[in-house]
């Protein structure tokens, strides 16, 4: 029965598909390296004229299909030469990545999640961007632009929209509503790749002030973790006048003298407190051991061809991003295997979940566009910042480190709220949408008033 | 028999014959299937690329017009069956050595006083490297040089490389592999050698050096491990320039600032993750890309070389050692030897305590330009030193006939003890 509906769905949705194709000859001029997967409506594509078009995406089945074939022919590396995860991602977790991938998952069952959202694209700074958009039905709903991280996408943030905008059916009150702004790095999913360098953290951040006031909000707040937090950070230091308060739950927090002696790889400073020494033995880990794939996208994103020819290896590549608790993230690996690994629990992260966010970036052939955005940033996500407006930080256990309250304090100079939460790791909106939803809502609350 | 089944015959050989038979020396020959070309073939016409870089330059990384020609070049008129050919000319043989088939080229002078010579490739190479400089080496009076000059040549494919075995437990880091060496040669009949290498050949070689094999007479180096561990540390962190530098040492160090802050990113992503690297192993393209990236200088050089404008490298010279990294599949097991370098805290470009005689020959487009005064700290017995005019890091591969002559200079005065 099931099986009867999802068919008539695909049906249904290949229709669409072939209407896209028939306007690919078009939309090829416009935008070749995407015409294939992008139904734009070309009706309103004027440029830059703030005019905000409706977005939908359908993935030609053909894309799919090719996409299933590559997974199947994947021409594997042999297995690690270690029992555990110290050089990479196992051979068998990729191999039951693949094994899924390749056979049962379904794209469609994500596309059609995406599609009943309010999705848009607005030309700014000259770039198409695309963003998720949804209004509360409470009258003085918060609004709130939600930014993802590498190697993440709007997938992301997916779980939190009904929790922040609804927050009535959620166990929250109509005060703690928002109204959503979830968008698309330049470069990552469906916003458009940058064509000429200068797109980096700090203009993204200017865009996305640009784009809240074109939704019509003349006071907003923002959110953002992993490169999310670092523009949310630079929109903070930008200070534009309609920005109330920031969210974060990476914190940019390491004092000058910390990050010094973690560079020369000395040993701690001796005065440290508990929680400072571990958020110092956490980083010397992280610096020393699992930032090697930020530095190859910093210094030779263009490098990684494999990356857009290779499912399995954009794959690998995603998912060998660590966090406070192993590399590959420990959430992640639980997901992938559908039970509990090394006793980090994948919280509400899935199998799906997982494979939607690499398939995003397949379909849309973004590796190496999301890549480029390290080679532009010029910020160090760890290191203090000099935040002046209020700010918010909620700090995860599974996160890359735990930021110490002693440290934040000196990063954002009004801090309104901290708080350090017992579940949650890197991925916090995607393993812990409920956490941290109540976060969010905590973390803005004083502002309301 | 194509190649995989050719090594698996050797190890049923070896097996038959019982472990009293483990020193014995199999011959080899390459032989890939028509099938697993076409299916090479097949992988390049159908790579779906990334978009274009943002910048009109390399600072990116390869640019895609280049990897565009280059996967053009290699459907249309590539032609792999010359090369294998041309090993296939050569004594190739494999041997099993510390429980691995370790693969070599071996090639003895017809002079009766030639000098025994091991030289080791480096990544992103092989074997192919080092093709030019054989009969250079081994028949000096063909090229230039007297009887004198003879060496008896072995080029070694390090363990995961071409037609090496690829370990399947760590610990195969550069000093395992120096101490096979020296096992390779002394069963090959060899009581005094010299070695060489350029890249992980240098640092193997180095290490060689320090080992204090009673076999070696000296060593040659075209990559020399030579700063000191404090201006080594600097570097690393990005600090500024130590004082008290001559002029020659600190454009050393500010070179080797750069490479650490820029340009080895790939080095530390193989280091520390190599086995996340499936998506290079999986495309013929993406191995390209990777491969090509190794320093500015020789990406350049490449680039210029599919622009048609070839010095030094042909286009065909970096399609066979691509080509033979896919067709061996090794590019993973091969990134595995800088985790075993990071494992064992191996230095790249420091100094390691060797002990022999050394010759350094400074190519002018390498990583760094090692300065005299840090190579005579380096190495107590330096017997040579030159700096050239021309040739970058794959010095025996793009120079070979300024190569063949700094290692003739270089060893010319040890020949007498050997």
């Amino acid at each position: 029965m099931q099986e009867g509906s999802n068919v008539n769905r695909r049906r249904l949705i290949g229709g669409a598909a072939a209407v896209a194709v028939g306007q690919v000859g078009l939309a090829g001029l416009l935008f070749p390296e995407r015409s294939m997967a992008v139904n734009y409506d070309l009706k309103q594509t004027a440029p830059d004229t703030g005019a905000i078009r409706s977005f939908h995406f359908s993935a030609p089945e053909a894309e799919l299909t090719e996409l299933r074939r590559r997974i199947n022919a994947t021409r594997w590396p042999e297995k690690e030469t270690v029992s555990d995860e110290s050089q990479g991602a196992p051979l068998a977790t990729l191999q039951e990545l693949a094994r899924y991938w390749g056979t049962d998952y379904d794209w469609r069952k994500i596309e059609a999640q995406l599609n009943a959202l309010p999705q848009f694209i607005t030309k700014i700074d000259g770039l198409d961007i695309h963003f998720i958009h949804v209004r509360s039905k409470h009258e003085r709903a918060l609004p709130l632009i939600v930014t993802h991280g590498w190697p993440g996408s709007i997938i992301e943030q997916l779980k939190i929209i009904n929790l922040l905008t609804n927050p009535t059916a959620h166990g929250g009150s109509a005060s703690d509503a928002f109204d959503l702004v979830i968008p698309s790095l330049p470069g990552y999913g469906f916003s458009e790749k940058p064509k000429t360098a200068g797109w980096g953290p700090d203009r993204a951040a200017r865009a996305w002030v640009v784009l809240m006031k074109r939704l019509g909000y003349v006071r907003f707040v923002a959110q953002g973790g992993d490169l999310g937090a670092g523009v949310c950070t630079l929109m903070a230091k930008q200070s534009p006048p309609e920005l109330l308060a920031i969210h974060t739950n990476f914190p940019g927090a390491i004092p000058p003298d910390i990050a010094k002696a973690l560079q020369s790889g000395d040993s701690p400073p001796t005065n440290l407190s508990a929680d400072e020494r571990r958020a110092y033995d956490q980083l010397s880990i992280l610096f020393a051991k699992r930032r090697a794939y930020a530095q190859m996208m910093g210094t030779r994103p263009q490098t990684l061809y494999g990356l857009a020819d290779s499912p399995v290896g954009l794959a690998a590549w995603m998912l060998d991003h660590g966090d406070g608790y192993g590399q590959p993230a420990a959430p992640v690996t639980s997901a992938v295997f559908g039970r509990t690994i090394n006793g980090h629990r994948a919280g509400d992260l899935t199998r799906d979940d997982v494979l939607d966010d690499i398939t995003l970036y397949w379909l849309t052939n973004t590796a190496v566009s999301a890549a480029r955005f390290y080679w532009e940033s010029h910020v160090n996500l760890y290191n203090a910042t000099d935040v002046s407006i209020p700010a918010a930080v909620s700090v995860f256990p599974g996160e890359n480190y735990q930021a110490p309250r002693s440290w934040v304090e000196r990063a954002y100079h009004k801090l309104i709220y901290y708080n350090e939460l017992d579940e949650g790791g890197h991925y916090a909106a995607w393993e812990q949408p409920r956490l941290f939803s109540e976060e969010v809502r905590a973390g803005f609350r004083s502002l309301r008033i | 028999m194509d190649t995989t089944e050719t090594l698996e015959a050797v190890e049923q050989v070896r097996r038959s014959v019982g472990a009293t038979a483990n020193d014995a020396v199999h011959p080899f020959r390459v032989n890939f299937s028509d099938a697993e070309l076409a299916e090479l073939r097949r992988r390049i016409s159908s790579t779906r690329w990334p978009d274009r870089e943002t910048v009109t330059d390399q600072s990116q990384g390869p640019q895609l017009a280049t990897l565009q020609k280059l996967a053009r070049y290699w459907v249309t008129e590539y032609d792999w069956r010359k090369v294998e050919a041309r090993l296939n000319a050569l004594p190739n043989f494999v041997t099993m050595i510390d429980g691995l088939n370790i693969h070599f080229i071996h090639v003895r002078s017809s002079h009766e006083n030639a000098l025994p010579l091991i030289v080791t490739h480096g990544w992103p190479g092989s074997i192919i490297e080092q093709l030019k400089i054989i009969d250079p080496l081994t028949n000096p009076t063909a090229h230039g040089g007297s009887a004198a000059d003879a060496f008896h040549l072995v080029i070694p494919s390090i363990p995961g490389y071409g037609f090496s075995t690829k370990p399947t437990t760590t610990g195969w880091g550069p000093e395992r592999i120096a101490r096979a060496w020296a096992g390779l040669m002394k069963r090959l009949g060899y009581t005094k050698f010299v070695a060489q290498g350029g890249d992980w050949g240098a640092i193997i070689t180095d290490v060689m050096g320090a080992q204090g094999h009673p076999e070696l007479l000296g060593i040659h180096s075209n990559m020399p491990g030579i700063f000191p561990p404090d201006i080594d540390k600097a570097a690393l962190t990005g600090g500024p320039s130590p004082s008290g530098l001559s002029a020659d040492e600190k454009v050393a160090y500010e070179q080797l600032v750069l490479e650490y802050a820029k340009g080895i990113g790939y080095g530390y992503q193989m280091g520390l993750r190599p086995q996340a690297l499936y998506g290079i192993a999986d495309s013929p393209v993406g191995i390209a890309g990777y491969f090509l990236d190794h320093d500015a200088q020789s990406l350049a050089l490449i680039s210029r070389a599919f622009d048609g404008r070839s010095e030094g490298l042909s286009r065909d010279d970096v399609l066979d050692n691509v080509t033979l990294t896919w067709l061996t599949n090794s590019f993973t097991s091969g990134a595995r030897l800088y985790w075993e370098a990071f494992e064992s805290k191996v230095s790249f470009f420091g100094v390691k305590g060797v002990s022999v005689p050394v010759a350094v020959s400074v190519f002018p487009d390498e990583l760094y330009q090692a300065p005299r005064s840090w190579a005579e700290r380096a190495y107590p017995k330096l017997i040579y030193y030159n700096k050239l005019e021309k040739g970058g890091h794959f010095a025996a591969w793009e120079q070979p006939k300024l190569f063949t002559e700094e290692l003739r200079a270089s060893f010319r005065s040890l020949r007498k003890s050997a």
